[in-house]
């Protein structure tokens, strides 16, 4: 799960780990001018960038203690529905892995602002699962 | 109707009076455009990886790349800017972007209604032809009509 932290885009995003809920690493991603899209918003790319994180988050916290998750989880597709706009503060962002097959991992996400029962927008997220015999 | 189409949308322009948020954060590079088209490139950035290791790009900053240049595609298409959100938007990612290569991405709006425009695009990180991902997005165009 402090692999998160590891990753230089969530470093970057300025992403860090809350807490937990439902078992799932919670993320946030403090407001700052740098998220901003041309409409004085959060950046739909910097949601999406939250969600994935978020995650990746989600499955690392499933992994044994040793388990570099970087190498075994790979995204094939992500899908990013938006709810309402990104006002500029935090943003919070929370996983649920769905499924973690022999090949794919299938994960929910959400981020909201105020009240985690109005996200702002949700994402499902394909990662493909390699072996580590191929790593 | 879409906003006023005799005033040309110039993408440079309207960057031009941004001198900070996440394009300018991420260093996003306006390449071209045309009348339903737009193409950004984002440099590559050790700031920017999923992975110190591997020196990959994260898929995030591919995002934003695809979400601005299909944003921009919108207003091309539209003719001016505009208020309009992203509805959704699907990236599938065909293999990752090589280290050190700066990534471009092209997206097209090839349909545009009162209340909503379709976008697709594509990204590659130097050879069209070989393209890391493929999006799909859908956005809302706000603030006329009703």
């Amino acid at each position: 799960m402090s692999a998160v932290a590891l990753l230089p885009y969530a470093d970057f995003l300025g992403i860090r780990i809350e807490g937990e809920r439902n078992g799932a690493p919670l993320l946030v991603m403090p407001f700052s001018e740098g998220l901003l899209n041309l409409q004085n918003g959060i950046h739909g790319g910097a949601l999406a960038g939250l969600l994935e994180i978020a995650a990746t988050a989600a499955i690392d916290a499933t992994l044994e203690e040793g388990e570099d998750p970087r190498s075994v989880f790979k995204p094939i597709t992500v899908t990013v529905d938006f709810m309402r706009p990104g006002l500029p503060k935090d943003v919070y962002a929370c996983g649920q892995v769905v499924r973690v097959g022999g090949r794919i991992a299938n994960v929910a996400v959400t981020a909201w602002q105020d009240d985690p029962d109005r996200a702002i927008a949700a994402a499902r997220m394909n990662l493909a699962i390699t072996p580590p015999a191929e790593k | 109707m879409p906003l006023d189409m005799a005033a040309a949308f110039d993408p440079a322009e309207l960057l031009a009076t941004h001198k900070t948020g996440h394009i300018v954060a991420l260093g996003l590079r306006f390449v071209a455009n045309g009348a339903d088209w737009c193409e950004f490139a984002i440099d590559y950035d050790r700031r920017l990886v999923s992975d110190a290791t591997s020196g990959i790009l994260a898929s995030g900053p591919i995002v934003s790349l695809m979400d601005t240049a299909a944003g921009f595609s919108v207003w091309t298409k539209r003719g001016g800017f505009g208020p309009q959100a992203t509805l959704d938007l699907r990236l599938d990612y065909l293999r990752p972007a090589r280290a050190g290569q700066a990534v471009t991405g092209r997206a097209e709006c090839y349909r545009l209604t009162r209340r909503v425009a379709f976008v697709r695009g594509l990204a590659h990180d130097g050879d069209p032809n070989d393209p890391v991902a493929h999006l799909t997005a859908t956005y809302m165009i706000l603030g006329e009509g009703k």
